[in-house]
Order: C-alpha cells, then sequence, then structure tokens
C-alpha cells in the first residue's frame, strides 16, 4: 500500500517536472541560440547545444541597429500610462456602480457589460480613424489611446468593492465624511488587492498587444517591443541568433517583473477569475 | 418639521446622485467615444465601400456582405479559426485541470510548479512565436534535430499546409496552460476538504472522488474558463500573423478571421471589407456564447 502511495507520488511528480521542463525549454533554447553564432546555430552535424563562444555581440548589434532604447522607452510608457488611467476611472465608475443610487446607474452599467462581450476588433477601425484625424499616429498617446478607459477594469473594481461591508460607509457618514471622501480615504485603500490585479491585467495585456501598436504606430521609433519584433522578423529572416537576442531583450521587461512580483501575478489572476 | 426632514433627504439624494455621474463620467464618456459609436461605425463602414483613410465612402447596400459569402478565403478562416478553437481549448483546459488537481494536493514544490507554468503568459506571443518558429525549423530545429536522433525525417512543421494549424496550435495551448491552471488551482482550493474526508470514510477512489465531487464543484470554475478561452481562441492572430505570412503555401489553410480582417482593413486599405469580416466575427462568438449560456443549465453546479 506505501509502496503504491510512493509510485503514484513518484508518477505525479514525473509528470509535473516533464511540463515544467517544456514551459522553459523554449525559453532556454532562445537563451541559448542568441549567444550562438550563425554557423553554430544552423549546424546540425555536430549539432551544437552550447556556444563556444558566448557571443555578445548579437546583443549589442541588435541593440544598436533597432533603436532598443527607444523602444523600451513607448512600451513602458504606454503601460504606466495605461494602468495609471485604468486604475483611477475604473475605481472611480466601480465605486459609484456599487455603492452609490443615482438615476440611470443599471443603463451605463449595461453598457459596462455589453463592452466586455463585444470582440476588442470590432473597435479597432474607428479607433484609428479617430487617431489618424487627431494627427496622432506615432505617438505614446496613440498606444494609450484604446486603454484609456476600461469596462473590464470597472467591472472587476465593482466586485471587490461590492464585497466590502456596508458599516464603513454609514461609519464614515456619521463622523461627517462626503461621498468624496468615504471613497478616496475609507473604501480605495480596502480594494488595495484589486487595483493590483487590475494593474497586473492591463500590463500584461498593453505589452503583448501586438495588432493596436502595429497599425496605428508604423513609424519604427514609435513601434513597442512586440510590434518591433514583428518588423525585426522581417529583416533578420535568416539570422536567427541575432532574432532570439531581440526576443531575449523584447521579453526581459515582464520577466523580471514577473520574477520580483510572482506571488502578485498568480494571486492576481487567482483572486478576479474568481470574481468575475 | 417634516418639511424641514424632506427637504433635506433631496439635498442628500442630489448629492449621491451627482456624486455618481461625476464618478463614472470618464469611463461613460470613454466607453461611448472608444467603444459604442465605433461599433456603429463599423456596422457603417460594412454597408460601403471605402476609399483610402476611410474617406469619400461609397454606399454599397449588402455588396460586402454577398462578397463575403462567396469568398473562399473567408470560409477557409472560418473553419481555421473553428478548429483552432477546438484543437486549443478542450485541450488546454485539460491539461491544465490534471495539472490544478496534481498541485491542489500536499506536493513538494507546488509554488516553484505553479510559477513556471505560469511563465509562457508573461511573454509576449510575438517573441514567444519567433523562438517557436526557430523550434520548429525544417532544416535546423531542436524539434527536427531530436526526431532525426530516433530515426524520424526532418517535418516541414510550420510550411506544410496539413501541418501548420496544429505547430500553431500547440504553441496556443502552451502559452495559456498556465493560466487556465491558475484559475482552476483557484476554484479547486474553494471546494470543501470535508467532502473528500467523507468520501474517503465511504471508501470512494480518488478516480470516483474527481468525477463525483471535483468536477461538480469545480463546473462554476470550468465554465467561467471555458467561455472565455474561447473567446479568446476565437480571436487568434499573434501567433498566425508572426508564423504565416501571405505568401506562405501554408495561409490559406492557417489564415483566422482576425487575421484575414488586419489584413483586408489595414494591408489592402479596404475598410469596407474588414468591417464585414469582424462583424461575422462578432455574429459567430455571439452565437457560441449564446449556445454556451444554454448548455449552463446542463451542466454547471451552482451552490
Amino acid at each position: 500500500m506505501a509502496q503504491q502511495k510512493r509510485l503514484t507520488r513518484l508518477f505525479v511528480h514525473l509528470l509535473l517536472f516533464t511540463g515544467a521542463a517544456l514551459m522553459i525549454l523554449p525559453f532556454g533554447w532562445m537563451l541559448l541560440t542568441s549567444f550562438k553564432t550563425v554557423t553554430e546555430s544552423t549546424s546540425m552535424n555536430p549539432f551544437v547545444f552550447f556556444p563556444s563562444v558566448w557571443k555578445w555581440e548579437n546583443y549589442v548589434e541588435v541593440l544598436q541597429q533597432n533603436n532598443f532604447f527607444r523602444l523600451y522607452w513607448n512600451t513602458f510608457a504606454m503601460v504606466f500610462l495605461r494602468i495609471a488611467c485604468s486604475i483611477v476611472f475604473s475605481a472611480m465608475a466601480a465605486y459609484a456602480f456599487a455603492r452609490l443610487k443615482f438615476p440611470g446607474r443599471n443603463f451605463f452599467f449595461g453598457l459596462v457589460l455589453f463592452q466586455m462581450m463585444v470582440p476588442t476588433q470590432i473597435f479597432i477601425i474607428p479607433q484609428y480613424l479617430m487617431v489618424d484625424s487627431l494627427g496622432m499616429r506615432n505617438t505614446i498617446f496613440a498606444l494609450l489611446f484604446p486603454g484609456l478607459v476600461s469596462a473590464f477594469g470597472t467591472f472587476l473594481l465593482r466586485q471587490f468593492f461590492m464585497g466590502l461591508p456596508k458599516e464603513l460607509e454609514e461609519a464614515a457618514k456619521l463622523d461627517g465624511c462626503n461621498i468624496g471622501q468615504t471613497f478616496v480615504r475609507i473604501m480605495l485603500p480596502l480594494v488595495r488587492s484589486g487595483m493590483v490585479a487590475l494593474g497586473i491585467f492591463t500590463a500584461l495585456f498593453a505589452f503583448k498587444d501586438l495588432m493596436w501598436p502595429m497599425i496605428v504606430n508604423t513609424n519604427s521609433n514609435a513601434a513597442t517591443l512586440s510590434s518591433a519584433l514583428a518588423k525585426i522578423q522581417g529583416a533578420y529572416s535568416v539570422d536567427y541568433p541575432e532574432l532570439m537576442a531581440a526576443s531575449v531583450l523584447a521579453i526581459a521587461p515582464m520577466l523580471v517583473l514577473y520574477i520580483i512580483f510572482q506571488k502578485q501575478f498568480i494571486e492576481g489572476v487567482a483572486t478576479s477569475g474568481g470574481k468575475l | 418639521m417634516n418639511r424641514l426632514a424632506a427637504k433635506r433627504i433631496s439635498r442628500q439624494t442630489w448629492g449621491e446622485w451627482s456624486w455618481g455621474w461625476f464618478l463614472i463620467a470618464p469611463t461613460i464618456i470613454g466607453l461611448v467615444v472608444l467603444n459604442i459609436i465605433p461599433i456603429i461605425q463599423t456596422a457603417f463602414l460594412s454597408l460601403h465601400k471605402s476609399g483610402d483613410f476611410g474617406r469619400g465612402n461609397i454606399y454599397v447596400g449588402f455588396d460586402n456582405y454577398v462578397k463575403m459569402f462567396q469568398d473562399a478565403q473567408v470560409w477557409h478562416a472560418v473553419g481555421n479559426t473553428l478548429l483552432y478553437a477546438l484543437l486549443v481549448v478542450p485541450t488546454s483546459i485539460a491539461l491544465s485541470l490534471v495539472v490544478a488537481v496534481f498541485l491542489n494536493g500536499k506536493i513538494r514544490g507546488k509554488s516553484i510548479y505553479r510559477t513556471i507554468y505560469f511563465i509562457p503568459m508573461v511573454a509576449a506571443p510575438a517573441a514567444v512565436t519567433m523562438v517557436w518558429r526557430w523550434l520548429y525549423n525544417e532544416h535546423f530545429g531542436l524539434i527536427n534535430y531530436v526526431l532525426s536522433r530516433i530515426g524520424i525525417n526532418a517535418v516541414d512543421w510550420v510550411g506544410n499546409p496539413k501541418l501548420s494549424l496544429f505547430s500553431i496550435a500547440i504553441i496556443g495551448i502552451w502559452s495559456v496552460i498556465g493560466y487556465n491552471m491558475v484559475l482552476l488551482l483557484a476554484g479547486l482550493q474553494e471546494i470543501p476538504k470535508d467532502y473528500y474526508e467523507a468520501s474517503d470514510i465511504d471508501g470512494a477512489s480518488k478516480m470516483r472522488q474527481f468525477f463525483m465531487i471535483t468536477l461538480p464543484l469545480l463546473s462554476p470554475t470550468l465554465f467561467f474558463v471555458i467561455v472565455t478561452s474561447l473567446i479568446q481562441a476565437m480571436q487568434v492572430f499573434d501567433v498566425i500573423y508572426m508564423m504565416i505570412d501571405v505568401m506562405s503555401p501554408a495561409y490559406n489553410n492557417t489564415v483566422s478571421l482576425v487575421y484575414l480582417f488586419y489584413n483586408n482593413s489595414f494591408k489592402y486599405s479596404n475598410k469596407g471589407y474588414g468591417s464585414a469580416i469582424v462583424m461575422l466575427l462578432l455574429l459567430i462568438i455571439m452565437v457560441i456564447t449564446f449556445i454556451q449560456m444554454r448548455a449552463q443549465k446542463k451542466w454547471v453546479n451552482y451552490m
């Protein structure tokens, strides 16, 4: 019996370990290839696993030729602004929808729900035409534009506000707080985990998005890390070490953030999944 | 006295109303400008033949829709998109459920496993596809090298029209397992432990416990994961765009509705036709979601 239990456990670990290895393997291969010479990367006989000399020049070349510092700046600015806008505006609206009574509340909340059910591609052409007619293509503002407000964030934070006890507001009212003060001083700090989750979702979505930056910021100085990769792929089609170096550079910031804040990332996804 | 009270209340109510409107104003104005008006515009555009940059639209009635239903490529795209969703959604959910169930027990290294499985979720699809393309490379790729060691000839994973959608689906599954696993694990942790203890006493096997306790009690989470993954899968674009260009022999067998929408709207600047394609996508997603909502009553248990 005990023997069988040990065997099952071994089997489970073996499966989980294999899965984990498959999850990391592409990243490992990306890293190894990024340090090879082109000859090493395309040598099949003998097959080269580790570069004989770690060729840092691949990175130097990719960094210089593609203006990567600019790409980092564009991406960070977009992610930061989208997080700020979605958290501020969504928290405001979410609180009103969760706790205040006013005419039109259900109708307006219906709009929020409706937006969440529609595929985002349906907004893209008109949004592009708006940015274009404002003369704002190839700017940070263009990257921010679709993320100015967030129906998803409003819905998510509303769920968090609804989970708070009503007595808090009654007590605040007795102490002479008006609605604005109650919202900012009492309620907002209590949904911090919701705001962190929203920030993480917003950052991931903005960072990974490919189509919008590709459409609206065609100028390579205004691209994001994601949209620049699409161009770089065309330019270096055979130089796999440099393509891999570019990929490493593009995923590095989010990967580093993830390793530092892994608990928040995973808990953010886990709690919000239960809320939606 | 009474009138005074009434006046006070109405002032308070008025205060609450104006705070409510003030707080929702940015979001609602934003939603109307960024989303509601664009839906109407897209529907409007789909009835037009567009000149450059949407100016000089010519009304053509339902011509775009008629053209769409006669366009073989649109049908390819519908088929490819549905096949992709059918490949990715059940497989990824089954695999993530297995991992989640394993990690829900007392197991060493639980949080490390969880962290690792989630990693693909934080990497940009553009970069991820690039490395997979390299792994899949017919002549120099790691996968074909490993296959050659066990005596299998080189496979053209990307260029072979019969295979490429499967290769793309593997990337899709790989990317999303960790995310689904985290959601399902959160659902599993909500199930009260006593249920398992009670059935242990009754001598139920682990398999039986899984089907009689775990699955029914997990069904609301499972439903949420299925609905959102299906909607996601129906909008697949990044991986296919990065992997298959328009000239590829596998294009017809891999192009998705969103890829076709992108090509028509922005590559060929035919925004009217692009709009019609995205309206079709909207319709398909609405039908699928509606079916799921109906089916939900049959298998989802809300406690």
